[in-house]
């Protein structure tokens, strides 16, 4: 069994991580790049698949030459084989189709034709969720979207999956179809190892990958623009059909509400406090305001 | 549905020295073995004293079966041991060297996280070989069955497992004992308590204070009048930057006399003795609590049914005579034989016959009439029955008594009572044995301590709020079935994270309103559980152990 896991690298948005101007716009170059976070449930998908099946996990991703590190971190995390990074100037500025079309491409050239390709839903600074289904697009493979649970069938070829469908209702499908497949996984995804074989397979990856890890250089294989043999007027700023005709910075919480202090030796204070709260814990009143 | 079960040879519950010597002696028999531990790591879970003892006459040691243990594992090893008797101000110290070194290979201070730990490692790596392998955070919650008979294990984490011998290592509280209904949490005439404080020292200190080289340690125990009459003792051993000082009561003394185990730990820990040990500086690293089996009651006669084998705590394998306590050594043999039976059952072809043969090594070894003296069977009728007991106390406290004492003393009987097995194996459980005779002696013949002690105890709720809890929200693990007063009251005070008038524990004393009057009831909230199964004996609860991984997670055990 051969997967591949997609990621990206993207600003930290965490509290204390992530830096904005004055203007509420991003400084990039004070915001730290880390992986993608929902990238992490197409990774343990991905570790799902190889502790159950064996095989091999590759991680691709297309960036700058920065993102080494966050493929570095997926190695770890996914205790990936090898790693592959589509980097080029040409590249740059790429939308979700121009990336889809790149990814593919690089699927497209590793020696072996993987069986799975997985990708994360949506990714923190883009948040258009269209790269999976766009790269699969161009793959011509069937897709399977917001993916909970999954379970191969090696000897039929078969994937089968449980995929979260969003409504007025949730509702849960069980869907299969035939392999190679691309599958984004759902951010409820839940990897499942009932079978102690598994764990055991699990923990010999964790100490295999730990030296590889620290080496993942020697495990990763970058392509340009070239040996990918991409024209650059279908990837990169040239190749993105997607016009940005503006961007409004998200705008501040529109007033901040008052404050009153009251300490716990405070007892006038304190009682104040629970005849405040006193109506809401007998759900007799609702809360006013927002 | 069982075609797709997942099957091992050996499936081995537990990670502690039992677990471990079992594990690795089938693994080097090729036996494909696989180790199931619920901790989070070996020895997260599992506390001791601790001294591991090597024996002489014993058929496995864990250096035997671990090359290396005492240099990567262990702390220090025990060169002193002493005892002393108590009483006022007065310390009567006796020399323990002869019974020390009796049958003794060998005897080292352990702190069971590093210990268990560097065990399941060599485990892990020994067992991987055959085909199986050691998992940590997996709870196995009961025995798999197939038309009545045991086949295999159920777990929390994992699907069912079949084997063609399960080995219970799963200490004291062991679900699988009680599941096959070998082992039961009634009686509190059948356990010990034990409560620790693991207390922060640098190297060079312990060498300084106890006038000792750095391969060298000490083992203290402590009876006497400072534990307020509930029968039992106290205990110091040197680690390699910390000590373990702590006290170990029989349980129904505790629970019969109202105790607060942590109360009488803070009692050794500042008694004045210790204060040319310990000083204002004391920093507490962990409090800890369990459960120890009296052996001489519990240890089982025919610890195996069906495919299953009790070994160490689970089988009540851990002897406490007296200065004597000795449980991780026989866990160790115990295990390896149950490992070399199967072995031997598997090569006649009669894999189900491991239990017999493990029983018969057992017997055959001397293990069991280690565990379970006849000297002490023989006497204990006369010497624990309520009259006798009550004459032999008054005897030793009366001036005949002290003068018997003293002149025994000067004869070296006493000291030599105190070092001889065969005196140690009868030695009854009363109250004149643990403390009215050392109390009579200190008096009569002690000498008079100068120092005053400045040490602060951390209180109970910081004790708790300094472990480390991984709490299993939503499932309580323990269930109070009766929450009068009358029937688990005794767990407010005898569990060692609860006690009266304190609200942080596990157990609290509550008052309701009932039928147009008040009622006394306890009130249960786990978090701050140790699972060392206290309240299990002493209250009615439904008593389980929580998830694997989950619970308290102890750093040094």
């Amino acid at each position: 069994m051969r997967s591949v896991v997609l990621t990206k690298g993207v600003p930290d948005f965490r509290e204390g991580a992530v830096s904005f101007d004055e203007d509420g716009h991003l400084e990039r170059g004070k915001t730290p790049t880390v992986m993608n976070p929902n990238d992490e449930f197409a990774l343990k998908a991905a570790l799902q698949t190889k502790v159950r099946h064996g095989g091999n996990v590759s991680v691709m991703s297309m960036g700058p030459p920065g993102y080494k590190e966050v493929l570095q971190e997926a190695m770890e995390s996914v205790y990936a084989d090898d790693l592959y990074l589509l980097s080029d100037r040409e590249m740059a500025a790429a939308d979700t189709w121009a990336t889809g079309m790149t990814l593919a491409t690089g699927i497209e050239k590793m020696e072996e034709r993987p069986d799975v390709v997985f990708a994360g839903f949506k990714t923190a600074d883009g948040e258009t969720g269209h790269t999976g289904p766009q790269t699969d697009w161009c793959l011509d493979w069937p897709i399977v979207t917001h993916v909970i649970s999954l379970d191969i069938d090696e000897e039929e070829g078969i994937l089968r999956a449980k995929r979260l469908v969003e409504g007025e209702f949730d509702e849960i499908e069980t869907v299969e179809a035939p392999l190679p497949c691309f599958v984004v996984t759902d951010p409820e995804f839940e990897p499942t190892y009932r079978k102690a074989a598994h764990r055991l397979t699990w923990k010999d990856l964790r100490e295999e990958t730990q030296d590889r890890a620290e080496n993942f250089e020697d495990h990763l294989t970058v392509w340009n623009q070239e040996e990918l043999n991409l024209d650059p007027d279908y990837i990169g700023l040239d190749g993105s059909p997607t016009i940005v005709s503006s961007v409004d910075p998200i705008p501040k919480a529109p007033s901040e509400r008052d404050a009153t202090m009251v300490t716990p030796d405070d007892e006038e204070g304190m009682a104040e406090v629970f005849e405040e709260i006193a109506p809401f814990t007998t759900g007799a009143a609702e809360a006013e305001g927002d | 549905m069982t075609d797709d079960r997942e099957h091992y040879e050996a499936v081995v519950v537990g990670a502690g020295p039992g677990g471990a010597a079992a594990a690795a002696t089938l693994a080097n028999n090729d036996v494909e073995t696989l180790v199931l531990e619920r901790g989070t790591e070996a020895g997260s879970k599992n506390v001791s004293g601790g001294l591991i003892y090597a024996e002489e006459s014993a058929p496995y040691t864990v250096d035997d079966l671990f090359p290396g243990f005492r240099e990567a594992a262990s702390e220090r090893p025990v060169t002193e041991n002493y005892i002393h008797a108590l009483a006022d101000d007065k310390v009567r110290t006796l020399d323990l060297g002869d019974i020390h070194h009796h049958d003794t290979e060998w005897a080292d201070a352990v702190l069971r996280r590093r210990m268990d730990s560097w065990l399941a490692e060599r485990v892990h790596e020994m067992t991987r070989e055959t085909g199986g392998g050691l998992l940590t955070d997996v709870r196995v919650n009961g025995l798999l069955r197939e038309d009545g008979h045991i086949v295999g294990v159920t777990c929390d984490e994992l699907d069912p497992i079949g084997a063609d011998m399960v080995v219970a290592a799963d200490g004291v509280n062991s679900e699988l004992a009680r599941d096959a209904g070998m082992m039961d949490w009634e009686e509190p005439e059948e356990w010990f308590q034990g409560v620790k404080a693991v207390v922060q020292m640098t190297p060079e200190e312990v060498d300084e204070r106890f006038d000792i080289d750095d391969d060298e340690g000490e083992a203290h125990l402590f009876s006497g009048d400072l534990f307020e009459g509930v029968r039992g003792g106290g205990f110091l051993y040197t680690n390699r930057d910390s000590l373990s000082i702590g006290t170990v009561f029989h349980l129904d003394s505790i629970a019969a006399q109202q105790a607060e185990p942590h109360e009488l730990l803070d009692n050794l820990l500042t008694h004045p003795l210790l204060a040319r040990w310990i000083d204002a500086d004391y920093h507490e690293r962990e409090y800890s609590a369990k459960l120890v089996p009296d052996s001489k009651k519990v240890a089982h006669p025919s610890p195996h049914k069906d495919r299953l084998v009790l070994v160490g705590d689970a089988a009540g394998q851990m002897q406490a005579q007296g200065p004597i306590i000795k449980g991780m050594n026989h866990a160790v043999t115990a295990g390896a034989l149950a490992a070399e039976a199967f072995v031997e059952a598997k090569s006649r072809g009669k894999p189900g016959k491991a239990g017999s043969i493990y029983e018969k090594k057992l017997k055959n070894s001397g293990t069991m009439s280690k565990l379970r003296p006849t000297s002490y069977r023989a006497t204990a009728p006369v010497s624990e029955n309520g009259v006798v007991a009550g004459v032999t106390d008054a005897l030793a406290r009366s001036p005949l008594g002290s003068v018997g004492l003293t002149v025994a003393d000067k004869l070296g009987l006493v000291e030599w009572g105190f070092n001889s097995p065969l005196v140690l194996k009868t030695l009854p459980d009363i109250r004149t044995a643990y403390a009215t005779v050392p109390e009579v002696l200190a008096k009569a013949t002690g000498e008079v301590i100068t120092e005053t002690s400045e040490v602060q105890p951390p209180d109970l709720a910081e004790r708790i709020g300094d472990l480390t809890y991984d709490t299993d929200v939503g499932n309580p693990h323990i269930e109070v079935q009766d929450n009068s007063w009358e029937a688990s009251g005794t767990a407010v005070t005898a569990c060692p994270v609860s006690a009266l008038d304190f609200g942080g524990g596990c157990y609290r004393e509550e008052t309701v309103k009932a039928n147009g009057g008040e009622e006394r009831v306890v009130s249960l909230d786990t978090q701050p559980c140790v699972e060392c199964g206290t309240c299990a004996v002493v209250a009615d609860t439904h008593w389980e152990h929580p998830h694997g991984g989950k619970g308290v997670e102890y750093r040094e055990g």
